[in-house]
């Protein structure tokens, strides 16, 4: 398992070397060079100008920075940002990737969830109407064109129905008096899901240890609990209904992304379990006569859980790379539509530093990916 | 190549892979049929390809070219714009008095020409790379099995927005694009996976006691066994191609003269993208027909992969 890992872990740093070596012959390849973007801007003093050029190096051989575009990107120096100046390219994209991620990571969670749970009911009833109907709606879900399904999202719960803001990160009425700002509050909201997240995964193991027979009762308890003293604490402290805003602002996205991609870990599951339907054991299972509840989530579901999970880690990385229009269409301030809006506003150096994150962050999740496939197949594990 | 065939036997043997190649087909279409989402899937992408193939017979016919040209025509007997549906113009006008049905037609035949150029594109590429990486083996298959899990960890849609808007970049561009990350990525591997299975049987092994070149055997033997996986992922890679053009024209990235994609954009621009109730005909035909012809070809793939795939094929 090691040695597979440091193999993966070396590719992986491969791919991010020619990943890099992209980026730079794409910006290198523009005609004149990034500072000269910006020459005909009057506000750009010019010692800024020249810092620019002595950072980027554009004045030395191609080699040079080559090797100058590498030790920015290790160093997390990316300069800064045309379109939001003054701030530094490492700055902004500190203050967007938690907000992708807390916006992904949520999504595909509950979407991992909602499919695995319908693929196992359509795989059971294959070539009945639910299989249809499902399969019908869960692929037109899938491909749907995805800014006219955001934008539709929009127009019916917030623009017609009003219940939810229309996209943006916060309403600034709400925040005018406020007595932090966003990014505080936003980081002790995820500080307190770190919590909650923790406690629940403690109960979890602590009653599955035991197998007790009131062990679903003792850790709706717990859980329960665990919510109300998060909520008392957040209105106790006076800046709940901040947080309440960020969090009305957060649900159209995440439902709207749960939709799109549910799908595919519903369709996965059920191919996936179709497989396993045919081996043996789910034969012995059910001549011993147990319920068919039990055989389909006990003996299939469990033995097709695997490539189901894997891909729960590869979409988290497809998310981030997809999550772009998402993104874009709920203006949504992450990493995507940084990307996106620099990107069409000719930022470049914010591009650059978004592009190179976000390539980053899907290798990451791949040798997460990785580790967990070597975690949980044990034919990876033993070779 | 040819081999010298006794001429008695060399009609029988067509006449023999006739019957078998007919046999087999009769039986995949059952199957195909017995699916109920493929021939969903199939009947869309027919009333597509009828609306694409109708475009120039109703321009040099009923449509003047000067009110119903989708790029530079303007209904002249619309005194505002945009119009609502009317008889002269049944899915109205968009912002700059261009008619929309005019533009899906329009737009439908460069959508199909995208799909099938980059599904070719990917195939052509998947295929020879899988072949060739099952059939030699050693380290031209790590090789490039290398450089497809680089392939595969690519972000690509926000390689494709950063392309694009560094470079012009139009439909065959896409097309060569979208061919190149899938071939030598995912598809190359899948099949790459299937040829394993093929390389490994007697007939290759015949095939080479026999004297056939490397060429031949890669051609004649391999690859004809691949074919029907590959006709699967050349469903896929339509559904992502038409889905990358559609978001990369949306954002207003690409180079191109009119596509679905476009119509939205040209809608967003002119500020009609919330008005939905008021101004549907400005959003729904270009999203409907972007998600319609999405997912008929991956509904069509879904429905192949349980005709093709023996382990989820129904017995």
């Amino acid at each position: 398992m090691a040695a597979y890992l440091l193999r993966r872990t070396v590719q992986i740093l491969l791919t991010l070397f020619v990943f890099l070596t992209i980026v730079f012959f794409l910006v290198s390849a523009q005609p004149g060079d990034i500072t000269r973007l910006y020459s005909m801007d009057p506000s750009l003093p010019p010692e800024t100008r020249a810092n620019l050029q002595e950072l980027f190096g554009v004045n030395e051989p191609l080699w040079k920075q080559y090797l100058v575009h590498l030790k920015n990107t290790f160093t997390g120096n990316f300069g800064v940002s045309f379109s939001l100046y003054p701030r530094t390219v490492g700055d902004v994209i500190l203050e967007r990737l938690p907000r992708t991620l807390v916006l992904f990571a949520t999504a595909t969670v509950i979407s991992f969830y909602l499919g695995f749970a319908l693929g196992k009911i359509i795989a059971w009833r294959r070539g009945g109407w639910v299989e249809y109907t499902s399969t019908l709606g869960g692929v037109s879900l899938y491909t749907v064109f995805t800014p006219w399904f955001g934008l539709m999202m929009i127009w019916l719960f917030a623009f017609k129905a009003g219940w939810l803001p229309i996209g943006k990160f916060l309403d600034p009425v709400v925040w005018r008096d406020a007595p932090t700002d966003s990014n505080t509050i936003f980081n002790l909201m995820l500080a307190t899901a770190a919590i909650l997240t923790v406690v629940v995964f403690a109960v979890a193991v602590a009653t599955k240890k035991k197998r007790l027979a009131k062990a679903p009762l003792i850790q709706a308890g717990a859980v329960t609990a665990a919510a109300a003293a998060v909520i008392g604490v957040w209105l106790a402290s006076g800046v709940g209904y901040l947080a309440l805003d960020l969090v009305k602002h957060m649900i159209l996205p995440i439902a709207t992304l749960t939709l799109i991609s549910f799908a595919g870990t519903m369709l996965l599951t059920r191919n996936s379990m179709l497989e396993v339907i045919r081996e043996d054991h789910v034969m012995v299972a059910r001549a011993k006569g147990l319920p068919e509840k039990v055989v389909r989530d006990k003996h299939v579901a469990r033995n097709a859980l695997l490539p189901v999970v894997t891909s729960f880690v590869f979409s988290l990385a497809f998310a981030i790379d997809g999550g772009v229009i998402i993104e874009s269409i709920f203006s949504w301030p992450g990493m995507g539509q940084t990307l996106v809006s620099a990107t069409v506003s000719e930022d470049l150096p914010l591009a650059v530093g978004a592009f190179v994150f976000v390539g980053i962050f899907v290798l990451v999740a791949h040798l997460a990916a990785d580790v967990l496939y070597a975690y949980l197949d044990p034919r990876v594990r033993y070779r | 190549m040819t081999v010298e065939a006794t001429p008695a036997a060399a009609p029988s043997l067509w006449k023999m892979r006739l019957t078998l190649a007919g046999r087999s087909l009769k039986q995949n279409w059952s199957l195909f049929l017995g699916t109920r989402i493929g021939i969903l899937g199939l009947a869309i992408i027919v009333f597509y390809l009828l609306l694409a193939a109708a475009h120039p017979i109703l321009m040099n016919t009923i449509w003047d070219e000067r009110t119903y040209d989708p790029i530079v025509g303007y209904a002249f007997d619309e005194p505002v714009q945009p119009a609502p549906p009317s008889l002269s113009h049944p899915l109205g006008t968009d912002p700059l008095g261009r008619d929309i049905l005019s533009q899906l037609m329009f737009s439908t035949r460069s959508e199909f020409l995208l799909g099938l150029l980059a599904a070719l594109m990917t195939v052509c590429i998947g295929t020879m790379v899988g072949a060739i990486a099952a059939y030699y083996g050693g380290w031209v298959d790590t090789l490039l099995m290398r450089l497809a899990d680089i392939m595969i960890m690519m972000p690509a849609i926000s390689i494709l927005i950063v392309l694009s808007a560094l470079f012009e970049v139009g439909h065959l561009e896409l097309a060569v694009l979208i061919g190149l990350l899938a071939g030598f990525g995912g598809t190359g591997v899948v099949l790459k996976s299937q040829a394993l299975s093929v390389v490994v049987k007697p007939y290759i092994e015949a095939a080479r006691a026999a004297g056939g070149g490397t060429l031949h055997i890669l051609l004649v033997h391999i690859v004809p066994n691949l074919l029907p996986l590959s006709f699967l992922y050349m469903m896929f890679t339509v559904t992502s191609a038409i889905f990358s053009e559609a978001v990369l024209s949306f954002l207003g990235l690409l180079d191109v003269r009119m596509s679905w994609g476009l119509m939205i954009h040209t809608t967003e621009s002119a500020g009609y993208l919330l008005q939905v109730g008021e101004y549907w005909w400005l959003i729904f035909p270009a999203s409907l027909s972007i998600t319609l012809l999405c997912s008929s070809f991956y509904l069509l793939g879904r429905s192949l992969d349980e005709v093709v795939n023996p382990r989820l094929r129904r017995l």
